[in-house]
């Protein structure tokens, strides 16, 4: 079999030139068949998913909101160190450094830490490559199925640290999990 | 001429006026729906249950966008457009016959704003003047594309003009007068003409659809091609006119086919109905009758918008040359010699 006739789609035709036949040269026939396809899709089932009310149904293995963990002891695991930022290829992802206090041992675990961080969700085609890129284990895109909710203003969709940081409940929720094991 | 009978007719006019306007409103919203639907979409869903306030959203929105003027030498012919364009759509309703007669306080109203005797003529000269307003509007928009676009548009509509009128003669031979009105009571007492005449109505049919320029004869206004035609340079509620136009046109065109081939406002069993239920029952029965033969056609020229392709423009001509005129007069003969042969 030569290359040419090779088809990866299965769905290739073999164009031909051949001379139409009257009927197909008065048009009406052809027409006719045309408008019967159509008609056909008249009452066929709408593809349509009317978000915001109906949600698409997602796999099992979907990853999506983003979530900055803490760690065992609640604390901040993100060091601000932009290598996220740096692998997201939707340039998604900024975020502003600060140092750490002393007194603010107990909130963050590194020294360095990031005062702002902030995700464009209308950027962000969650691929996961920021999370892969964390040297620290500090995001995560998560399980929830929740969706970017949808809003009127482009700012509403820029996620801060306020939307991001995993809520200290869950983080009480888990060390005593962890303690219990 | 009384002043009951001028009460009488304003009213008719009136109402002929607000139901095409109405109806181009809710063209645009049918086209909406119709393409959704043949595209397995569910279409505009927003606006009012089912998006039934979208046209009254849009007429918003057109109203209050800005008023674009291009940098023309002649603004009185850029705004000229729109209106021959608008009032030319409109004005051709004044013949259409919507019913028989209704009886009110006593008096026959006859449900037609005017039962001229040329209404024929008069449609065809009216519809013709349709293209000015693309022109004009085309020309004083000082746009290459605007101004092909209106080239194209009338030398479709002369093409198209001829195999038209040359098929509406044969219907003409048969009924005998060129009164829309006489022609559907013709047509109650023989039978619609469209079983007499399929061929005439095949042509009309093709034809009006190049007269309205709607697809597959949307040359006039081809995005691919030429932007957006003749309204390129057009926004705001002028661009609003000539869109508006085009829907009325599509109504009025329906109209004429209803009336002309599929009987009018004829239905089985007007006689019975009009005898024994009185004619005003029968007269609203008729309407009904009329509207939805309407809806009909409205449909069938949405229907082929979103299966047809746009013609090439030399395959335009090549029709309207080549084949449907001809076909125009052989069906002429074939109807004259019918008519020798059984009379
Ligand atoms: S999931 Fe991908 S696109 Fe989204 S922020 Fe992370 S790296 Fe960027
Ligand atoms: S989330 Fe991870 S990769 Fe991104 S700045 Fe924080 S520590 Fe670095």
């Amino acid at each position: 079999m030569s290359i040419q006739q090779i088809s990866l789609s299965g769905r290739k035709m073999q164009v031909s030139n051949k001379e139409m036949s009257f009927l197909e040269r008065i048009y009406v026939w052809t027409i006719l068949k045309g408008l019967w396809t159509t008609l056909k899709h008249l009452f066929k089932r709408k593809v349509t998913i009317k978000y915001p009310e109906e949600v698409r149904e997602m796999s099992k293995v979907a990853r999506l909101q983003h979530m900055l963990m803490r760690d065992d002891q609640g604390r901040e695991r993100c060091t601000a160190c932009g290598l996220c930022a740096l692998s997201c290829p939707a340039e998604a992802i900024t975020m502003k450094a600060a140092e750490r206090k002393p007194e603010e041992k107990n909130l963050y675990r590194e020294e360095k830490y990031a005062e702002i961080y902030e995700i464009n969700m209308l950027r962000c085609i969650f691929c996961g490559l920021c999370e892969e890129a964390c040297p620290k284990e500090a995001i995560y895109l998560t399980t929830s199925k929740k969706i970017v909710a949808s809003g009127y203003k482009r700012e509403s969709f820029i996620y801060g640290k306020d939307k991001l940081v995993m809520p200290l409940d869950m983080a009480i929720k888990n060390t005593q999990s962890n303690t219990i094991q | 001429m009384d002043s009951v009978f001028i009460i009488e007719k304003s009213i008719i006019i009136v109402a002929v006026f607000a139901l095409t306007m109405l109806m181009a409103m809710y063209s645009t919203w049918a086209e909406r729906k119709v393409a959704a639907f043949l595209q397995d979409r569910v279409g505009p869903n927003r606006a009012g249950w089912g998006g039934l306030l979208q046209p009254l959203a849009d007429g918003a929105k057109l109203f209050t966008k800005e008023e674009f003027f291009p940098n023309t030498p002649n603004k009185f012919l850029f705004i000229l457009g729109p209106a021959i364009a608008m009032s030319t759509a409109l004005i051709t309703s004044a013949v259409i016959p919507w019913g028989d007669q209704i009886e009110v306080f006593g008096r026959k109203v006859a449900l037609q704003a005017t039962d001229i005797d040329v209404s024929i003529l008069y449609i065809f000269g009216v519809l013709s003047i349709g293209v000015y307003g693309i022109m004009i509007g085309a020309w004083a928009s000082n746009n290459k594309y605007s101004l092909m676009s209106a080239v194209r548009a009338s030398s479709q509509m002369i093409s198209y003009e001829v195999a038209m009128g040359l098929a509406m003669i044969s219907i003409l031979m048969m009924s005998g007068s060129l009164s829309l009105k006489d022609i559907t009571v013709m047509q109650a007492n023989d039978g619609w003409n469209i079983f007499y005449q399929p061929l005439a109505f095949l042509i009309f049919l093709i034809c009006s659809f190049a007269e309205t320029n709607r697809t597959p004869f949307d040359l006039a206004e081809c995005e691919s091609e030429l932007i957006g035609g003749y309204h390129t340079e057009y926004s705001s509620m002028k661009m609003g006119f000539y869109l508006f136009a085009e829907y009325a046109n599509m109504f009025i065109s329906s109209t004429i086919l209803a009336v002309v081939f599929l009987g009018g406002y004829h239905f089985p069993g007007m006689a019975w109905v009009n005898e024994n239920w009185g004619i005003n029952i029968g007269a609203l029965l008729g309407f009904l009758t009329l509207f939805a033969k309407i809806c009909f056609f409205i449909f069938f020229y949405m229907w082929v918008r979103w299966t047809i392709p746009r013609f090439r423009y030399d395959q335009l001509m090549h029709l309207g040359w080549k084949i449907l005129i001809p076909l125009a007069v052989i069906n002429i003969i074939i109807t004259g010699i019918v008519m020798v042969l059984f009379n």
